[in-house]
């Protein structure tokens, strides 16, 4: 049985499901537990083609209920196992997510975001920003990686294991429609040839050795008899939490250092964000960039020290402000104004970030969130 | 009341005595569920799963891997459990709600998938943790605090006849009975055939305890037994359900 998916480095063409389904595999992820829903389909169509060529496992459950809690069980039984969803199935996978949250299940999945609310469209949106963040009935202790690429996606998906695994907290890849499903050329890779150790998984339960001899029978809950033991316990996740947040935060910006304005986007909208940062520059106009990698959690610090600097900040998202809302906590206090142009579930283009920075310049725009 | 006298091996002495209500069923079935797996020896194998009403309290109740999960979702925990390490022995433990209600959609298809797991549902006709409302299994004519003129066919349906509906589901690949806490001799032999049908590797298996609870059912001892005994049983057939004719046990059978 073939063990390495992949030897080397390989350029590739892809679709993002099909970087996903390969990340997984170069990642160790030893099962998938899976229900279809388009956009992420494909993972599963490449994962359960690909799987058997390199000893791993699939089981396609009866809906993203069962699979968000066979993952759970997967990760508790001590091998890397992941899940993947989008829109109404990211809905139902918050259940076992808040599950995972709790208990320090070291569980993965991946988001291919589609429009919402409800069912709406099956292609695009960057509408699950707020429910892979703060979804669950907790207190939103997870890692949500933002990509914008299809390398990004398999750098991520792959770093996405290590960080659950490493930190013991569920952990998202959240991708889109678009990223899903349009093909782009990407470096695949055996991510030890690069240096990245991946992080080894343990078991929570069927520990090797005897109870009562060698050791001790394990009993995970998560129901307490009382509030405070309950405070307890998750102020204890909080404080873990808070301890590695600075480690695990993640952003890339350009043209920062003397902008006046900064467009602040995440996911492909960042490309066209970078594009229209690079022509509002050749036109003279201080624009910046800045874009969140992990939306939680958010890079507080780094941005608040931008808009302590900067006039303005533009948030752009195909959201309703699910972005925009997070911004405005990272900078509560800081002079910077906001504006937003929030485009639910349709894509974003650099002329119109060009045109709605010009307007603002010109102070046509009154529009948007301004303190 | 056919009892076993000896404590199980695998019990968690420090968390006893158990935290159930006085004259609930869940310790019998505890006790009957714990001497199986000390006969089988399989102590060190075993991932016990329960679920939320009830059934959580024994997440601290044997010396055996355990893990408590939400409502409804043992059976997917369980399942996903034993696809990623299939040595393990899963044991996923639930109440009617669990399995009929919230989880119903669990329990079919992971009887229709045939997963190599053993589920154990406690059948006391009522929501117990949550104060006493109907269940899927609330006989026509009882009062509960959701039903409080009696459940009704018109309003509520019958009650689900559980390893009746598994053994459909399931077939020739089950193996599935009704047990009683009235008869924990019977039910333990129950249990063994159920982990020994996972341990062979031959698929689902499915055991429904009818189970005691006099703090809902506001019943004194004896009316418990009555109720358990006598009213249950007229609609619960007690014995083996998914097991070929040659193999089966009746209720009746003699000790």
């Amino acid at each position: 049985m073939l063990r390495k998916p992949i030897e080397g480095e390989k350029k590739v063409f892809m679709t993002g499901n099909e970087v996903v389904a390969w990340a997984a595999l170069a990642a160790g992820a030893e099962i998938m537990y899976g229900y279809p829903i388009t956009p992420q389909n494909e993972i599963m169509h490449y994962w359960t083609r690909l799987a058997p060529r390199f000893g791993r496992k699939f089981l396609q459950t009866e809906d993203e209920l069962s699979a968000g809690f066979t993952t759970l069980g997967g990760v508790l039984s001590g091998v890397k196992a992941f899940t993947a969803t989008a829109g109404p199935g990211n809905t139902l996978m918050q259940e076992p997510m808040s599950m995972a949250e709790m208990m320090r299940i070291p569980s993965v999945v991946i988001i291919q975001q589609r429009g919402g609310p409800s069912t709406a469209t099956v292609i695009y949106s960057q509408q699950e920003v707020t429910m892979t963040c703060f979804g669950g009935n907790g207190e939103g202790l997870r890692v949500v990686y933002s990509t914008a690429s299809h390398q990004e996606l398999f750098d991520y998906t792959i770093k996405a294991f290590n960080t659950a695994w490493k930190y013991r907290f569920p952990t998202f890849v959240l991708g889109d429609g678009y990223q899903a499903k349009m093909r782009e050329p990407l470096e695949i890779y055996d991510p030890e040839l690069r240096g990245i150790q991946l992080v080894d998984p343990e078991p929570y339960v069927v520990r090797p050795g005897i109870i009562g001899i060698d050791r001790e029978a394990a009993h995970l809950r998560n129901t307490y008899n009382t509030e405070e033991e309950l405070y307890e316990v998750i102020s204890g996740h909080i404080r873990d939490y808070e301890a590695v947040a600075g480690e695990i935060e993640e952003y890339e910006t350009w043209a920062i250092e003397d902008a006046e304005i900064v467009v602040v986007s995440h996911g492909v909208v960042s490309r066209a964000a970078r594009m229209a940062v690079e022509e509002l520059r050749a036109s003279g106009i201080a624009a910046g960039y800045f874009r969140p990698i992990t939306l939680r959690p958010f890079p507080v610090k780094h941005l608040r020290e931008i808009a302590d600097r900067v006039k303005e900040l533009l948030v752009v998202e195909s959201a309703y402000g699910q972005l925009q809302k997070l911004v405005q906590i990272a900078i509560y206090g800081s002079n910077a104004s906001i504006s937003g142009h929030l485009k639910p579930g349709v894509g974003v283009t650099a002329a119109e970030i060009v045109a709605k920075v010009t307007e603002l310049r010109h102070g046509k725009d009154k529009g948007g969130i301004r303190k | 009341m056919n009892s076993l006298a000896q404590m199980p091996r695998c019990w968690r002495l420090a968390s006893k005595p158990h935290k159930f209500c006085p004259g609930c069923g869940h310790g019998l079935a505890l006790k009957a569920l714990g001497i199986a797996i000390d006969e089988l020896n399989i102590q060190n194998k075993v991932v016990f799963g329960c679920d939320i009403g009830c059934s959580l309290l024994a997440w601290d109740f044997f010396d055996v891997d355990t893990v408590q999960t939400h409502h409804g979702r043992t059976t997917p925990v369980i399942a996903g459990i034993k696809r990623a390490r299939p040595e393990v022995i899963g044991i996923a433990y639930m109440g009617d709600g669990g399995g009929y209600a919230i989880g119903s959609q669990h329990l079919v298809n992971a009887a229709s998938r045939n997963e190599k797991i053993t589920v154990i549902l406690i059948n006391n006709t009522n929501y117990g943790m949550t104060g006493g409302q109907m269940a899927p299994t609330t006989l026509l004519g009882q009062k509960t605090e959701t039903t409080p003129y009696g459940r009704t066919v018109e309003e509520a349906g019958f009650p689900t006849q559980g390893p009746e509906m598994v053994k459909a589901i399931a077939g020739e690949n089950a193996y599935v009975a009704r047990g009683t806490v009235a008869n924990v001799r019977q039910l333990k032999r129950f249990f063994l055939r159920a982990l020994e049908h996972q341990i062979a590797g031959k698929g689902f298996s499915f055991i429904e305890v009818l189970s005691s609870c006099p703090t809902n059912w506001r019943t004194n001892a004896r009316d418990t037994w009555k109720f358990l005994e006598e009213e249950m049983t007229k609609y619960f057939k007690v014995g083996e359900i998914g097991v070929t004719a040659a193999e089966k046990e009746v209720a009746a059978c003699p000790e």
